[in-house]
């Protein structure tokens, strides 16, 4: 065991499927020569050669179009965009392309890819290097959506992602890039995509969340069991597919949720997370089920810390839905 | 061999042959062999097999007849949709007669003759006009969407020019392995206004992939013509900012469309990079069933244009040889009629796609949420019987 930033645990990942599967070929703005931006490709074009770590025009629609035709035409590839924000001009490549290649070829062609992207705020990025935008693609027939919070879901999850044959999205929070460090193995393993994981058991209040609000809702719950409620925080780990499962049973179990995402309030992925609960937990509800959100606004810049969920406001719903 | 635009580039115009002469609507600076009494230059004439002139004539021939027999069925409302390619037979088999079968192909939705050249069946295309369950795509598309993996030819999307860039990746990743194997790629005069024809010709250019771009200038996008869609004068030229070589021909003279496409072939395949070749034509029929170019289109251009209808072109061509006569054309057509006939019989019979067809394919496995709405689905079936269906005939 190595202990890895969650940077360094991607890298590990990255490292990992190139040396087992030749077919594994990285691309994007500065992912070469430069190891990326943040340097999460540091040192991989030396260790495999140009052709298969490749610095490309500056065109996020040609990144992923490019990975399209390498894909159908049987290589695994891995393209990078540089920041999330930057991902809408690919955004008819992934959605009408990437998403439904499989369907519209009746399985003749597939599209198997891992679109690596860092999201989200808390890093002084202003409107267009903070953004959170998982709903858009969860919305998307055909892709998976990855997010990882910790670096050993972030290797194990990034390879079953470039093993999948399927799309997937794959969000990293870039906030916990160096910030957040764990116990990773050296060698190669999984973590399953589609099931969640109980970070932090508890019997008062279901925490669902992901990605980087997940530590934030671990310190929630720290927060909260000295104010009288024991939370269990779920890390949904994949938006798609969602473990249902996990999510229903903690729901059964405590009768009270909040939900807790960094992206707007309307048509966020918690909205879908509490449609679920409601469809299939209403009976086993204490309280009305709650959402802590960032706002319906632009990301902003110097208020940034004002509109991220922050323990503090989380652990002012748990009061809430505790309280009820 | 045809000069790209690396040695010439001269203004297109329309042009006047002098006083009292009917006005050319044919670029000047187009490469071609045929001259307009569909003689071949004998300096330029390609050395091609009798067996593949004979070959790109058939098909050019099954092309016009199978968009004929697409259009009637529209018509008829026995499909809901058809986009013909009329004028376009030329262009289509030109360049698909230059390909190997391991090659790569990123069509637009108005290429069947790259598909019959190919080797795609017929039953099958109509299968994916009706959507039916012998659809290689199970009824998921609109018509003429058509996909086959085995042939290599890609899988036919709606929104324009996204298959440019893909063609780009699908030709790197045959470049990193070194198989030798080309991608091309067809789009219209339209598509060259689109992000993926840019992002398309700057990924290929810098990474000097073997792809080869196919632009269809058939002078409309639906009802936009191409002056009011680039201020460029000649489409070829857009290479020149990608750096590499492009090409304008003209696009009813299929000797002319075989030579450009051979020299492209030839240098993507040894290694010189991509290509940009402009075939000029018309586009002789509607955008597709659903449109009227009566309301649009320049009526004396459109006359011009059916003077040099591509199939007559090359039949003239090919008589002079020797090769042909009015006997085997009227064989050739009664052939392909009855071939046609036989398909649309067997095509038509075929039962829609279960309704299961609706969840397969969206993941190599299906997650629990579409097993579950799957279930809910057969269960609602089960409850009340059967689906109506109302939708309203396809207005575009």
């Amino acid at each position: 065991m190595a202990t890895l930033t969650l940077l360094g645990a991607i890298r590990d990942g990255l490292l990992n499927e190139m040396t087992r599967d030749e077919r594994v070929v990285l691309m994007g703005e500065d992912i070469g020569f430069n190891g990326g931006v943040f340097r999460t490709t540091e040192g991989l074009q030396k260790e495999f050669g140009e052709d298969r770590v490749m610095d490309t025009p500056l065109n996020e629609s040609g990144i992923i179009g490019l990975a399209v035709g390498m894909a159908v035409n049987g290589m695994r590839p891995v393209p990078e965009i540089q920041f999330m924000d930057f991902i809408f001009p690919a955004f008819d490549e992934i959605v009408s392309e990437v998403a439904k290649i499989r369907y519209r070829s009746g399985g003749g062609f597939t599209c198997p890819m891992v679109i690596r992207t860092p999201y989200g705020g808390g890093i002084k990025g202003g409107h267009y290097h903070s953004q959170s935008g998982e709903a858009y693609f969860a919305h998307t027939p055909g892709l998976k959506v990855v997010i990882p919070s910790n670096p050993y879901d972030a290797k194990g999850l990034l390879i079953s992602s470039i093993r999948d044959e399927d799309p997937v999205i794959f969000f990293e929070p870039k906030r916990l890039y160096r910030s957040m460090k764990g116990e990773v193995p050296e060698d190669d393993y999984t973590v399953e995509l589609g099931k969640a994981q109980i970070v932090k058991p508890g019997k008062d209040v279901t925490i669902i969340a992901w990605g980087a609000m997940v530590p934030i809702c671990q310190k929630a719950a720290e927060l909260c069991l000295p104010r009288g409620a024991d939370c269990e925080v779920i890390d949904v780990r994949t938006l798609v597919p969602l473990d249902e499962e996990t999510i229903l049973e903690s729901v059964k179990k405590t009768g009270r949720v909040v939900i807790v995402q960094e992206a707007p309030k309307t048509c966020g992925f918690a909205s879908e997370v509490a449609a679920l609960i409601a469809e299939e937990a209403i009976l086993y509800l204490e309280a009305p089920v709650v959402r802590v959100t960032g706002f319906d606004t632009p990301f902003p810049y110097t208020l940034e810390h004002v509109y991220m969920p922050d323990p503090e406001r989380v652990a002012l719903a748990v009061g809430k839905v505790k309280n009820f | 061999m045809p000069s790209t635009n690396k040695e010439k580039s001269k203004t297109a115009k329309k042009t006047s042959n002098g006083s009292g002469k009917k006005t050319s609507y044919l670029r000047e600076d187009l490469y071609r062999i045929l001259n307009d009494k569909n003689v071949a230059d004998p300096k330029k004439e390609p050395k091609i097999d009798k067996e593949i002139l004979l070959a790109m004539y058939r098909n050019m021939v099954r092309t016009r007849l199978y968009d004929e027999r697409g259009m009637m069925l529209q018509r008829q409302g026995r499909i809901g949709f058809y986009v013909p390619s009329f004028g376009q037979e030329a262009i289509q088999t030109g360049t698909a007669a230059c390909l190997k079968k391991e090659d790569w192909i990123f069509p637009s939705y108005r290429e069947p003759g790259v598909f019959l050249y190919r080797g795609a069946s017929i039953v099958s295309m109509f299968c994916n006009l009706w959507g039916n369950s012998g659809d290689v795509c199970k009824g998921r598309q609109m018509p003429v969407h058509y996909s086959f993996a085995d042939l290599k030819l890609f899988s036919v999307s709606s929104p324009i020019a996204t298959q440019v860039i893909q063609a780009v990746g699908a030709s790197l990743a045959s470049k990193i392995r070194k198989t030798k194997e080309l991608a091309v790629t067809y789009c219209g005069d339209g598509g060259t206004s689109e992000t993926d024809f840019h992002t398309g010709l700057t990924f290929a250019g810098a990474m000097k992939t073997p792809t080869v771009f196919i632009v269809t200038n058939n002078q409309y996008a639906i009802s936009v013509p191409l002056h009011k869609q680039t201020g460029a004068k000649r489409l070829a030229d857009k290479a020149i900012g990608y750096g590499m070589p492009g090409i304008a021909v003209d696009g009813n003279d299929v000797l002319a469309v075989y030579s450009a496409m051979k020299d492209a072939e030839k240098r993507a395949r040894e290694g010189g990079g991509p290509t940009l070749i402009e075939a000029v034509t018309l586009r002789m029929g509607p955008h597709s069933s659903s449109d009227d170019p009566t309301r649009y289109r320049d009526e004396k251009m459109y006359d011009f244009w059916k003077g040099r209808d591509p199939i007559v072109r090359f039949s003239d061509y090919l008589k002079s040889k020797k090769l042909w006569d009015d006997k085997k054309e009227k064989a050739l057509h009664s052939e392909i009629k009855e071939e046609l006939a036989e398909a649309v019989e067997k095509a038509e019979k075929m039962a829609i796609p279960d309704v299961t067809d609706l969840f397969s394919d969206v993941y190599a496995e299906k997650t629990q949420q579409l097993l579950r709405q799957e279930a809910e689905l057969l269960k609602e079936q089960e409850l009340r019987g059967k689906f109506e269906n109302t939708s309203e005939a396809f207005p575009l």
